[in-house]
């Protein structure tokens, strides 16, 4: 009986954060009957691809029991890097290759710094966070770049109908969701996140893969931020700032572990990226004082962080219960 | 001749382990290797798994010189290690497991993906050879003990291997788990799969060995063949090195009559249940069963480290409320507890800070309590000398660069500081070696002959058949058996940790 009461609670637990979503998109639409109209939910999914595309990258480092603070600063580094050479004459296209290579070499700083020296992903990323920020700053002067034309005409493109947007973010998933569960190498990842000491003595590349994963995050963010530049058409001193925090809920609210070793791009971070962008359209839609915005999504993160720990341990519990009744 | 070792020899630091092994394993053959901890089996076979070098000797494998760099390189030369501590994910299925290392792979416009359909047709062959009948989409973390282990085989088998090293195969299985585990190593065997079995049962190393090797203190001491039979004493006595009576010196106290600590019907769902016990005031009160048994979650009831749902603890006749480490430090009872490196010791901390920790509220003065430099310099050193701790210094030396046996020690200073009146140990001699290991027994009998009582917690049967007046054997989370001293009985007493009520 006890068991199998473990085994119901786990399984709530499981659908838990779904759940409180359903319950805040149907307040939504009771308050607001615009909320579920198809052209708002077209927007919500174009918007929502920006931080899905991050939020890929983030589950990978997450994956690794690790974390990425550093992908918002990414973000607005590698937009004022493009801008600046767009707007003194460089052709589109090398801003968008110096972009993402911004994203990958900000990636291999992380990983360098994490796994060469073993500091914890958690501090590493902090610096680096501050210092992307503040060379941007620095860059543009902190005054907004805004972009010639053909940016925007990117950002509001379409390839057979469907957003350019939206194309982009069906890529990056694709692949990501591919490589993560048909690939050897994809599922050593998660065998890394659940125990890297273990990982190593099973002779498993783990520095290569630590290395990768933040390679990839980088890159994401750049992709991520490049789409997110494209809608907007401007780049904002405070371009990216609280990112990183969406793309982390993005993916444990799709069900990726902070504790590393769980979790999928597809369905889980899409889902919860879109979740997080119906969420901020719906306070709009509601017309809630923007000043609440940040402590209502706030309240949901830590609700979400918090079953996910509570998940955590009933695992243990029930590991245990096995080894001695 | 399949696999010779020869001349092995291993230092770390200058700390010499393993004194020139000398040894060989032929096709088909099972070497039983025994020793107690710290006696080098480990070592041993980590350097034949390639996890460490060897510092001097030679390994031949098929006649050639074979020296492993890697764990890999012992597997492709035919080498399986299955460690105690199995290496499993449980986050993936049995099949990511069985080939996380090496897929089955397929090229789709040049890019290699895992071949799923050769990976499970592959995977069935593997699990019906161990006798594991899941499927191979399972997730590890749903097996039972006993399943893992059978996958942790399997894995060993997907590489062909031509020697398997199990160490402590058997330490989470019950007894008919165990009997099937031997019937799929009489398998392996009769498909002239050579194996090495490191285990602390010397009735299932008797039972399964063509030859026996016995380790102590880095040597091979002697070594055994079936076909002349083997007497369990007289490898006891190899492994142990001296007669026990010599080895376990005599207490000079016998246990008194005052109740010190009384555990009534402690119960906390699927950890322990029905708790009830006593230490009395000069008594040892040991505790064995197999590991996962509950006697440290016991213990560490007890103590308050995690919570208990029903029943009574009470100290001196008075009952404890919500028990808690401050509570029992104040009543000076000392817990050592099993994991000393993560529990016991700032390891990142020198021996004085280490020695002083729990006795700082008695070495202060002053209303705020400042601390009595001074008098915690002299306390540190007389415990730190008192424990036979070998160190350089006290302050300049951190507790991360002492050996097991001397950390351990430092762990018994700080709590012999606070003068405790009862001491729960739990493995206290666990991967020492062997010196150190007999002066914290004479310590035990010092600390009873002056008045404290001692709950030990021990998966040494020897251990505590020479120290304690009383053992209490737990099995799946109860007591299941208690034995006086004079009816101490290695057999029952294994009997009595073994036996497995029926599964449901």
């Amino acid at each position: 009986m006890r068991m199998s009461l473990n085994k119901i609670i786990q399984r709530l637990l499981e659908y838990a954060t779904i759940g409180l979503f359903i319950l805040i998109l149907a307040t939504f639409g009771l308050l607001s009957p615009q909320f579920f109209t198809l052209q708002n939910l077209i927007n919500v999914l174009i918007q929502a691809s920006s931080l899905a595309i991050i939020a890929t990258g983030m589950t990978f480092v997450l994956l690794t029991a690790g974390i990425d603070l550093s992908v918002g600063s990414v973000m607005f580094l590698a937009g004022v890097i493009s801008g600046k050479m767009v707007v003194s004459g460089a052709p589109l296209w090398l801003a968008c290759i110096i972009v993402l290579i911004t994203g990958i070499v900000y990636g291999f700083m992380n990983a360098f710094f994490i796994y060469r020296f073993k500091i914890i992903p958690f501090i590493v990323t902090l610096a680096t966070f501050y210092m992307g920020r503040g060379l941007g700053l620095y860059l543009s002067d902190t005054r907004a770049i805004n972009l010639p034309e053909p940016f925007l005409q990117i950002g509001s493109a379409k390839f057979l109908g469907v957003p350019f947007p939206n194309v982009n973010m069906v890529l990056v998933v694709a692949i990501a969701h591919i490589f993560l569960t048909k690939t050897a190498f994809g599922r050593q990842i998660y065998a890394v996140g659940n125990n890297a000491d273990k990982a190593r003595k099973a002779g498993l590349p783990v520095n290569n893969i630590l290395l990768s994963v933040y390679l990839i995050c980088g890159f994401c963010a750049a992709t991520g931020g490049l789409v997110a530049i494209a809608q907007l058409g401007a780049i904002s001193p405070t371009f990216g700032i609280q990112s990183e925090f969406m793309a982390i809920a993005a993916a444990v609210l799709g069900g990726t572990s902070l504790f590393g070793g769980k979790g999928k791009v597809f369905p889980g971070t899409v889902v919860g990226a879109i979740m997080i962008q119906a969420l901020q359209s719906g306070l709009v839609m509601v017309n809630a004082d923007p000043y609440l915005y940040p402590l209502i999504t706030g309240g949901v993160i830590f609700l979400i962080v918090l079953i996910d720990s509570i998940r955590h341990k009933e695992r243990i519990k029930h590991r245990r219960l096995k080894v001695t009744v | 001749m399949l696999l010779e070792v020869k001349n092995i020899t291993k230092s770390f630091g200058g700390n010499k382990v393993l004194k020139g092994i000398n040894f060989s394993l032929q096709e088909g053959r099972t070497i039983g290797l025994v020793g107690e901890n710290g006696a080098g089996k480990s070592t041993l076979m980590n350097i034949l798994g390639g996890i460490i070098p060897a510092s001097d000797g030679q390994l031949n494998l098929n006649g050639e010189v074979f020296s492993p760099q890697s764990p890999n390189e012992s597997l492709d030369a035919g080498i399986a290690f299955i460690h105690q501590e199995l290496n499993l994910f449980p986050n993936l299925s049995i099949l990511e497991n069985l080939f996380l290392n090496n897929f089955p792979r397929k090229k789709i416009a040049g890019i290699s993906f895992i071949n799923k359909k050769e990976a499970i047709g592959k995977a069935l062959a593997l699990l019906q050879q161990v006798g594991l009948d899941e499927r191979p989409q399972t997730l590890v973390e749903n097996l039972s003990p006993a399943q893992k282990q059978l996958l942790e085989i399997a894995k060993a088998l997907a590489n062909s291997p031509r020697i398997i090293i199990f160490d402590e195969p058997t330490t989470s299985l019950t007894r008919h788990e165990t009997g099937k585990l031997f019937e799929l190593i009489g398998r392996l065997k009769s498909r002239m799969i050579a194996m090495v079995y490191i285990s602390h049962n010397l009735e299932d190393v008797i039972q399964l060995a063509d030859d026996i090797v016995v380790l102590r203190d880095g040597n091979l001491v002697n070594s055994y063949t079936k076909e002349n039979g083997y007497r369990l004493d007289k490898i006891v006595n190899d492994m142990v090195g001296r007669d026990m009576e010599q080895f376990f010196p005599l207490r000079k106290s016998t246990p008194r009559d005052d109740t010190l600590l009384q555990i009534n019907q402690l119960t906390a769902p699927g950890i322990a249940r029905d708790i009830s016990f006593s230490v009395k005031k000069q008594e040892v009160v040991g505790f064995y069963g197999l590991v996962g048994a509950g006697r440290s979650e016991v213990a560490r009831l007890i103590y308050g480290l995690e919570a208990f749902e029903t029943g009574e603890i009470s100290w001196k006749g008075k009952t404890v409320a919500n028990p808690s480490p401050a509570k029992w430090i104040k009543e000076r009872v000392a817990f050592l507890t099993e994991d000393r490196r993560e529990e016991g010791l700032l390891l990142g901390q020198n021996l004085e800070k280490n020695i002083g920790l729990a006795a700082l509220p008695q070495l202060t003065f002053s209303p705020v309590r400042i601390i009595n430099r001074h008098h915690l310099r002299s306390a540190a050193r007389e415990k730190a000398d008192a424990t036979k701790t070998k160190y350089q210094s006290l302050t300049g030396q951190l507790v991360s660069t002492l050996s097991g046996g001397n950390q351990q020690k430092v762990v018994l200073s700080k709590w012999l500081l606070t003068d405790p009146e009862l001491l729960i140990m739990d493995e206290p001699t666990k991967g020492i070696d062997i010196g150190a290991k007999h002066e914290i027994y004479g310590l035990i009998n010092r600390l009873v002959e002056s008045g404290a009582g001692i709950m030990l917690i021990s998966s040494e049967i020897e251990e505590l058949l020479g120290l304690c007046d009383r053992i209490m054997v737990m099995n799946q989370g109860r007591i299941s058996a208690e034995f006086n001293k004079g009816q101490f009985n290695r057999s029952d007493i294994l009997e009595a940790a073994l036996h497995t009520e029926k599964q449901h």
